[in-house]
């Protein structure tokens, strides 16, 4: 068997499959929060909660209403997508105009606020959430077993990502939007209701969070502290992809995924360090980050 | 009449004042400082409190005349933390006893504060067994289960059906290195092999990449020296990547009740895990945990939580018969005095501070066996307190004579 650093190439070849797969996850997760950094300004500490708590409506939609993995996979965004927009609509619109630290404090704080209000209802071990029916099993890839599910959540994030760099680059509401970031009073005079767009752009950021968070209910525990441990990460991804560009976040993600996976295998202890490492190094290179426009 | 009526007076005074005098403060005064927000707040957090309190009220809230008092405090997980909150307790608020301390850093820390003012720690959360042998102290306890009772309890019984090849997942603390220390030796002293170990990052979410070189070392048992969140994680991953499925065994060498309630039975099904209490064995436990389970949202205990109860109330009745709440008395008393109630039948403390008692190895029922909510466990056999704890002539706590 060929051997790669002591490594053999079919094992080597499921590690980066995994890797992959966790960075689906990163690449949803940067894509939304470059999407509101872009266009709002604002840092949004609470994406990491938000992705928590599409994962507990899932849960609740299951356990109260009895709606299954895929109804929850439509309803969840919406639900939450209105309670981000509510939030945008009453607190963080205040801080456009503000430095950035201020919308970074609002969101921080909320994050804490909506984690402890789960935590105090549901405890911290969290919630079962079985993997749908159509999703369970998997494939003998040969080098590895890959589980349906995982394969799912590899396409359906792609899709996702895809669809929304299409949405932004390539449509008319596209271009309002990218115009409404340059130059928001000129696009206004230009009779756009820049206002209900970036509440819609909130809502579509925290929307991406919360099919994440849906993604995530049969693979992780359900628990209120799942984002908490995920947002830093991603925070690190938006910043070595550049701050609000939104194709840089997705290719970011997938590739942190690999780096991660790697390191997993070859010094495992470093795995969670891994990525402040890069993003250390792309600070000094790039400063604006891989994909970051110079300002 | 009048005269002897004085005089007795006198002598009530006299005898009351004496009580006053061995009680500091007048009043008895206990702390439960454990994780109240974190990680560890299921399984060990306010239900541990509320135990306390339950022993409290169960003892009849006076002792020798003196009320009982209650504080608690959340130690965050932290070292630091939890020494300061320690020692703000010991010296401005004259409490006696500190109980619960999950987490073994937070527990060195206070058994550290405890020592040098004399005071009592009983420990019912932290796992290593370095609180009874390099960090022992002649008024600090560990009360509920140590590594060493985990890894001689479901380390034994696997490699004795045939488990004898290991692959550890181990969380990178000190607390993942000792339970994967402790669990190699009985491996090993059995006759099985350790094929490999990887260390994740502690806390970590995917364990996929992890499982995988577990499942590419061929061994027939992955052993879990990790908790909370992180055994959750990797047994439902297990399931999901077909590990448990193509003949691979997990063994979670600490799992709580509320791991196992989060992981729902589907997926825990058939594990075995060694535990200190569980709530549906006697009347006596059972009573307890009906009790428990009224007062925290229909929860029922954790071993931690149960052990937190009959350390308080051991406590009381030691500082009852000691007529005092000074430290050093009160830890002669304790190790006078047996321990029998629900949770330990034939408890006896040692010089190490270890509460020798009972420990159980259990296995998580199938979907089908259990009977309703919470009937989650088959006790498949008793360990005798003096075969799950490590003997006493290999501590090395400095009280211990040798």
């Amino acid at each position: 068997m060929m051997t790669i650093l002591g490594i053999p190439v079919q094992a080597l070849f499921g590690q980066l499959l995994l890797g992959l797969i966790n960075g689906a996850f990163y690449a949803m997760l940067s894509l939304g929060l470059a999407l509101i950094f872009g266009l709002l300004n604002i840092v949004n500490f609470s994406h990491g909660a938000l992705y928590m708590m599409g994962a507990f409506v899932a849960w609740l939609l299951l356990n109260f209403l009895g709606m299954g993995y895929w109804t929850a996979l439509i309803v969840t965004p919406v639900v939450v997508a209105i309670f981000g927009m509510i939030v945008e609509r009453t607190m963080l619109r205040r801080l456009y105009k503000l430095d950035h630290l201020y919308g970074l404090l609002l969101t921080f704080g909320l994050a804490l606020i909506i984690e402890g209000a789960f935590r105090q209802l549901y405890g911290i071990s969290g919630m079962p959430y079985a993997v749908p029916k159509e999703l369970q099993g998997g494939w003998n890839l040969g080098f590895m077993f890959l589980p349906i599910y995982r394969g799912w959540v590899v396409v359906a994030s792609l899709v996702l990502c895809l669809g929304s760099w299409l949405l932004i680059e390539k449509t008319k509401l596209g271009s309002y939007l990218r115009a409404a970031t340059e130059n928001p009073s000129l696009v206004q005079a230009f009779g756009i209701n820049v206002p209900m767009m970036v509440t819609l752009t909130y809502g579509f950021g925290v929307a991406l969070a919360a099919i994440a968070g849906v993604l995530a209910a049969p693979i992780y525990s359900v628990n209120p502290l799942m984002g908490s441990n995920l947002i830093i990460v991603v925070f690190a991804v938006v910043v070595i992809g550049g701050m609000g560009s939104i194709l840089g976040a997705v290719i970011t993600g997938f590739m942190l995924g690999l780096v991660e996976g790697l390191t997993k295998v070859f010094y495992p202890e470093a795995a969670s360090t891994v990525i402040f490492v890069v993003m250390a190094i792309v600070l000094m290179i790039k400063p604006a980050g891989l994909f970051g426009k110079r300002s | 009449m009048m005269k002897r009526l004085l005089l007795s007076a006198a002598a009530l005074a006299l005898s009351t004042s004496m009580a006053q005098a061995q009680y500091s403060d007048n009043k008895v005064k206990i702390g439960v400082l454990t994780d109240l927000s974190g990680t560890y707040s299921d399984l060990a957090g306010q239900g541990s409190v509320e135990a306390a309190r339950m022993a409290v009220e169960d003892f009849g809230g006076k002792l020798n005349g003196m009320p009982i008092e209650i504080v608690s405090a959340d130690h965050q997980n932290k070292a630091d933390i939890a020494s300061s909150i320690g020692r703000k307790w010991y010296e401005n608020e004259s409490v006696d006893a500190i109980f619960d301390l999950v987490t073994t850093a937070a527990a060195v820390a206070v058994r550290e504060v405890s020592r040098e003012k004399g005071k009592i720690d009983i420990n019912s959360g932290a796992a290593s067994t370095v609180l009874t042998n390099a960090q022992c102290s002649n008024t600090g306890f560990h009360w509920t289960y140590d590594t060493y009772a985990l890894a001689v309890g479901t380390g034994n019984a696997v490699v004795k059906q045939g488990g004898d090849t290991w692959f550890f997942l181990t969380a990178d603390y000190a607390f993942g290195h000792d339970l994967q220390a402790q669990t190699e030796k009985v491996v090993k002293a059995n006759g099985g092999k350790v094929l490999g170990a990887v260390r994740h990052p502690f806390p970590n979410s995917d364990f996929s990449s992890f499982l995988l070189q577990a499942q590419g070392s061929g061994a027939k048992i992955i052993g879990l020296a990790n908790a909370g969140a992180d055994t959750i994680n990797a047994i439902k991953q297990a399931k999901e990547f077909g590990i448990t499925q193509s003949g691979q065994k997990l063994a979670g060498l600490l799992v709580f009740l509320s791991d196992v309630n989060s992981l729902g039975l589907e997926t825990a099904q058939n594990m075995q895990l060694t535990t200190g209490f569980y709530w549906d064995m006697d009347d006596g436990t059972r009573a307890f945990s009906k009790k428990f389970s009224e007062r925290m949202k229909g929860k029922m205990p954790t071993m931690v939580q149960a052990g937190v109860y009959s350390s308080v109330m051991h406590y009381l009745k030691a500082a009852q018969a000691a007529k005092s709440d000074e430290g050093i008395k009160v830890a002669d008393k304790m190790r006078e005095l047996p321990i029998a109630d629900f949770f330990a039948k034939n408890g006896k403390i040692r010089a190490d501070g270890r509460m020798v008692h009972d420990m159980y190895l259990a296995e998580v029922k199938k979907p089908a066996e259990s009977k309703g909510a919470w009937d989650y466990y088959k006790i498949l056999r008793t360990i005798p307190g003096d075969e799950a704890y490590k003997p006493l002539a290999e501590s090395a706590c400095a009280l211990v004579k040798k």
